[in-house]
């Protein structure tokens, strides 16, 4: 690797250095497909999984469209009932388990976790790329059983119709518990990361919240998803073995796997929006170009979310045959958890308060996220009430809840992330015009879909139906229309930052004037993270940080000129 | 019996149906409530966003001013303000829940049976029918178990809804506010049908019910068989699966079959008269015809001889167009 | 931080490079693998789960069913794996002091020691197999008169109007002729009861300690790996991690077991 840039200490990368696509960076470090296969670089495999999400994202999104089509008139459209089913199902199974759960924490905190600590990898570099077969793997059981029959039993698997039915469930399930411990060991790899990785100087409240952000996620990924993996064993000796633990025929009691699914399930949500909210956190500071207000009380209501989240479990069973004690204890402990997610909220929008809001695409996305977020959480409140969640369960309220939080939130979440590392992972700019013109038609796509389906919801439209009553057409086709405009966002998105990749604008290192470590390395990055030790310091003294309109990017100002590492 | 159109949807307001059962006002009331307090806090976070971004928007020669990046009483209070309202939501939404958990000691008792994909009521006389009559000067109470999978029963009007497991029963109640049909839905999911797996209450004014049930309960006494056994036909489930005119469904047609060939599963073939109708109903999983699948439920002690006779005789006067059926 | 000193690098052919020091590697990996055994026990955790809940709604089907387990294999089973996680307690403390022929000693004989509990597992399950104490549809082991070993009826009477068999497309378990008669089953008084749906207990007894088997094999073809390894002589006191951390795992196998074995055969 050339050596770069003679002169030492903060701030002292040359303009020569902003950019590396032209030098050596970990794209080009080592050529081929094999090398990429077996990488042990965090970046690559960041790169890689990214690719594969945003595949099954696409899946699971032309699902999706198909699903909103059939639902364009009360009785069929373009397919038959089972059909329609197992659509819903692939439509769930795939967002979730292939795309969302990975989601930012595969695809950009592997990327991003190691530079922002000033490291050179992540704790187990063997095991994350185990992580990311595992991934395959999973996908491939997956896709075997969409090839060999599909499934038709609903994301959430019920018993006794998932152990009885004729569709190719074994498969997905086999492929739903592979895929969990590519989660587990991504958790894993990322708390010892955290715990022992950290530079001298970054105690605990002097990480970026991104940090914690994963960090909650990750001791979820640990604790949850093992009771996944035996929930879906389960189901697999009860098809294959017939074990009868859930057959009320053999003595078994079906609601138990509810509990057992819900009890991973339920957390699972908070692996979902954990890490858009640590991005959110980053976004926030930067675009307002200040100090995100309440740092404290962010970081701990990662922690408190993280562990109320076990908690919670039984509100989606409040009609399903649970006492009345467990439903009044499960729905009290589901109104604390929202508090925290509250907290950031106010957190976030208080510090855009005497700021310098600067409306690049990735803040789009974090005001999306403010936006969206908030009406997904406000509507959580009436599912968490139990007189109230009697009328809306399995109504098309709920289906609009998620999508407006899991939606709404973390991909909004995960494509600001992606639009503020772009430059930082692939050493180009996107056009930021169709970024904000596709922004935009998402934010507004997206209410048009989801809205009518909260008011279908509470009139009384049930979910998961592929035939309706005609009094409610209206509010399908408008949702639908919603759907296609959403589609046509997605389609820009994909097409300018492909585009970016060959014609971008080469990217400076910090074209946003972020504090954290990431930005003081080249875009792209070298191979082994950094040129010279970063200045780890505050992550959110975004003052050091000066726009120099010759680089088209921001450079350190030497106002602290601290040695690499002391306290 | 002054029937309206079925409320389900529509006679409401912009979120909610027309409150229909006893019940149902208190939980539109926490429900209002709710939405209250969120458009408020909506309007609160989102109008600062807005009013931040343009107020503090990048502008040439504008920096960001300096600002305490905490106020721990400011943050103290937008946590404990946030937790006293949702505290007082989660009791106002138990304390409705639990009013509602338990029927009254007089509440009139059906028996709801739901399997795929149909819903079945059985009345204290005996009598089973697939539409829910019940008197609306009364609180009635439902004893539910399903034949199969979970299904749920949900009445929107009602704001009811109770999920249905098979090897246990669950119970809901509702005391309907005036006579007129309602929309009953299955609302978990169940395969194939389950979009199709509807019902309806249909509420009486006082004195109706009772002669509603009279007349149902007789219909073996006081219709001819093939009548009677269409009256079962339509109401114990069969029409879900099998069709009277030809048209392909879940389980084979019923017009034509009698007296012709059958292709079994696994190769036999066996002629369609009446012990095979029979033997059809009561073990439907021991013969299965061949391109179906074998998902229909039993109905062994679930119908009386009498009902089976009588509907064997309906399927019989479903004649072919090639002259099949007797 | 960034980099190693050119220092340790060159001295230490096991340090990582994106680990400052050997110390630092040491307590990552150990940090990795307690965490790493504590997803073990949720997973495990999941099954205790369902075993409480079925013991607490129907003791009576674990107290009758739990004598078709040999409390003898199985204690020699716990003693069997008691020893093992000594030897290979022992095995660490070697590998830590640099005795590599009592660490290639050790960890064979926790090996063998593996062997012989599946040894014993295999004898249990043969004659479960032979007996027909399989859970769900599989159980066809006869039950003495007075049973009703078939699908419930619902636990609460029968609604009005609805009589005869209960109307479930699966088949019912079997029930067979007047066959085995377990005095210990009988209460004081009357003829003995034998309880419903006794497949449930073989459900969980299979399930428990079917997966726990499973984790006794990938232990040990761990611990062969690591046999192999301490043959060649890559562990000593300045490199032993391998050795400690499969030594966790196993006495994690050991102890899941030693909870598996008194709730599955020592009822009362």
């Amino acid at each position: 690797m050339t050596s770069r840039d003679a002169t030492h200490g903060p701030g002292a990368l040359a303009a020569s250095a902003q950019n590396a696509l032209g030098g050596d960076n970990y794209l080009n470090h080592g050529r081929g497909v094999w090398s990429w296969l077996t990488t042990l670089d965090h970046k690559r495999i960041g790169v890689m999984y990214l690719v594969s999400i945003l595949a099954a994202f696409l899946l699971g999104g032309v699902f999706a469209l198909l699903l909103r089509t059939e639902l364009l008139t009360p009785q069929q459209t373009i397919m038959k009932a089972d059909t329609y089913n197992q659509m819903f199902t692939l439509h769930g199974a795939v967002m979730i388990f292939l795309f969302i759960i990975p989601g930012i924490p595969a695809a950009l905190g592997n990327f991003v976790l190691p530079l922002m600590l000033g490291a050179k990898d992540v704790a187990f570099p063997r095991l994350n790329l185990a992580s990311y077969y595992l991934w395959v793997t999973g996908a491939l059981f997956a896709l075997i059983s969409m090839i060999t029959g599909a499934v038709d039993t609903g994301w959430t698997f019920y018993t006794p119709y998932s152990t009885t039915t004729s569709t190719s469930v074994i498969s997905m399930v086999f492929g739903a518990f592979i895929l969990g411990f590519s989660s587990i060991f991504t958790g894993l790899n990322f708390v010892v990361t955290i715990h022992k990785m950290r530079p001298p100087g970054m105690t605990w409240f002097r990480m970026p919240l991104f940090l914690w952000g994963l960090y909650g996620t990750a001791i979820i990924q640990i604790l949850a998803t093992p009771v996944l993996g035996i929930t879906l064993l389960l189901i697999i000796a009860e098809r294959a073995l017939g074990v009868g633990i859930f057959d009320p025929a053999l003595g078994g009691d079906p609601v138990l796997f509810q509990h057992f699914f819900w009890f991973y399930s339920h957390p699972a949500v908070y692996i979902m929006i954990l890490p858009a909210m640590g991005v959110i956190s980053e976004l926030m500071a930067t675009f307002s170009r200040k100090r995100i207000f309440g740092y404290t009380f962010i970081a701990g209501s990662s922690i408190a979310i993280a562990v109320i989240s076990f908690l919670v479990w039984g509100h989606h069973m409040f009609v399903a045959g649970q006492s009345n004690l467990a439903g009044m204890i499960f729905s009290f402990l589901t109104f604390l958890v929202a508090i925290p997610s509250a907290i950031k909220v106010f957190n976030w929008t208080a510090t855009m308060y005497k700021g310098s809001v600067w409306l690049a695409t990735p803040m789009l996305y974090a005001l999306s996220f403010l936006f969206l977020f908030g009406i997904g959480g406000l509507t959580g409140l009436f599912l968490g009430a139990l007189a109230t969640d009697v009328h809306l369960h399995d109504t098309y309220f709920v289906v609009a809840h998620f999508h407006y939080v899991m939606f709404g939130g973390t991909v909004m979440g995960f494509l600001g992330g992606l639009h503020y590392w772009w430059p930082k992972m692939f050493g180009r700019m996107y056009s930021e015009r169709w970024g904000r013109i596709a922004a935009l038609l998402i934010f507004v796509g997206f209410n048009v879909t989801f809205f009518a389906q909260f008011v279908m919801g509470s009139q009384g439209m049930p979910r998961r139906y592929y035939n309706y009553l005609p009094e409610f057409t209206t509010y399908h086709v408008i949702s639908t229309l919603g759907s296609y405009l959403l589609g046509a966002g997605f389609l820009i998105v994909l097409v300018y930052l492909i585009h970016s990749l060959a014609k971008g604008q080469p990217a400076p290192a910090n074209p946003w004037g972020a504090a954290t470590a990431e930005w003081q390395t080249p875009s792209p990055p070298p191979h082994d993270n950094f040129l010279q030790d970063p200045v780890v310091d505050d992550p959110y003294d975004v003052e050091r940080w000066r726009w120099d309109a010759e680089l088209a990017g921001y450079r350190l100002e030497g106002a602290t000129a601290r040695p690499a590492g002391a306290v | 019996m002054g029937v309206s159109s079925i409320q389900g949807g529509g006679g409401g307001g912009f979120w909610l149906p027309r409150a229909a059962s006893t019940g149902a006002g208190a939980v539109d009331a926490l429900f209002y409530f709710i939405l209250a307090i969120s458009l408020i806090f909506f309007a609160l976070i989102v109008g600062l966003m807005i009013l931040f971004v343009v107020r503090y928007r990048r502008r040439a020669g504008h920096g960001p001013e300096a600002s305490p990046a905490h106020n721990t009483p400011l943050e103290i209070t937008w946590s404990v303000i946030p937790l006293a309202i949702v505290i007082g939501i989660f009791a106002w939404g138990f304390k409705v829940f639990m009013d509602l958990a338990t029927a009254p000691a007089n509440a009139y008792e059906v028996q709801v049976t739901a399997q795929k994909w149909s819903w079945l009521y059985t009345y204290p006389n005996g009598h089973v029918d697939n539409v829910l009559h019940v008197p609306g000067d009364r609180p009635v109470k439902l004893v539910m178990t399903s034949e199969d999978v979970i299904h749920s029963f949900f009445v929107p009007a009602f704001r009811v809804k109770r999920d249905v497991v098979p090897g246990r029963y669950s119970t809901l109640w509702f005391e309907a506010l005036e006579p007129g049909e309602y929309q009953v839905y299955c609302t978990e999911y169940c395969g194939t049908g389950h979009s199709d797996m509807l019902s309806k209450v249909v509420v009486h004014p006082p004195g109706g019910f009772e002669k509603w049930l009279e007349d149902a309960s007789n219909i073996l006494n006081t219709l001819p068989p093939a009548e009677a056994g269409e009256r079962l036909y339509r109401t114990r489930g069969c029409i879900q699966c099998h069709s009277m005119d030809g048209a392909a469904g879940i389980g084979p047609t019923f017009r034509g079959l009698v007296g012709t060939q059958r292709a079994m599963r696994g190769g036999a073939v066996v002629i369609a008269d009446e012990n095979y109708l029979r033997e059809s109903i009561l073990e439907p999983q021991s013969r299965v015809v061949a391109g179906f699948e074998p998902v229909m439920p039993t109905y062994k002690g679930r119908l009386k001889d009498e009902e089976i006779t009588a509907l064997i005789a309906f399927i019989k006067s479903l004649k072919g167009e090639n002259g099949g059926g007797q | 931080m960034s980099h190693t000193s050119p220092h340790d690098a060159a001295h230490d052919p096991h340090l990582a490079h994106h680990f400052p020091d050997a110390a630092t590697q040491f307590e990552a990996g150990k940090l990795g693998m307690w965490i790493f055994l504590a997803t073990e026990i949720l997973l495990f955790g999941g099954l205790f789960c369902a075993y409480a809940v079925y013991r607490a709604h129907h003791p009576e089907i674990f107290i009758y069913a739990h004598q078709f387990l040999d409390k003898v294999l199985g204690g020699i089973n716990t003693a069997v794996l008691i020893i093992s996680s000594l030897t290979m307690a022992w095995a660490v403390r070697a590998a830590q002091l640099g005795h590599q022929r009592a660490l290639v000693r050790l960890l064979t004989a926790t090996i063998a020691l593996g062997f012989v509990f599946l040894g014993i597992k295999y004898v249990e399950y043969e004659h479960k197999w032979k007996e027909g104490l399989l859970p769900g549809t599989r159980f066809t082991h006869p039950l003495p008169e007075g049973t009703t070993a078939s699908p419930p009826a619902p636990v609460e009477p029968a609604p009005v109007g609805v009589a005869g068999e209960e109307a479930t497309t699966i088949p019912p378990a079997a029930r067979g002729p007047a066959g085995l008669a377990d005095p210990a089953a009988a209460p004081p008084a009357g003829p003995p009861r034998v309880p419903r749906n006794v497949q449930i207990f073989f459900g969980i007894y299979f399930t428990m300690t079917g997966l726990h088997a499973l984790h006794v094999i990938a232990g040990m073809i761990t611990l062969m790996w690591i046999l192999r390894r301490a043959r060649r002589g890559e562990f000593g006191p300045r490199y032993f991690t391998p050795v400690d951390l499969a030594g966790l795992y196993w006495h994690l196998v050991d102890l899941i077991w030693i909870y598996l074995f008194p709730l599955l055969y020592l009822i009362h």
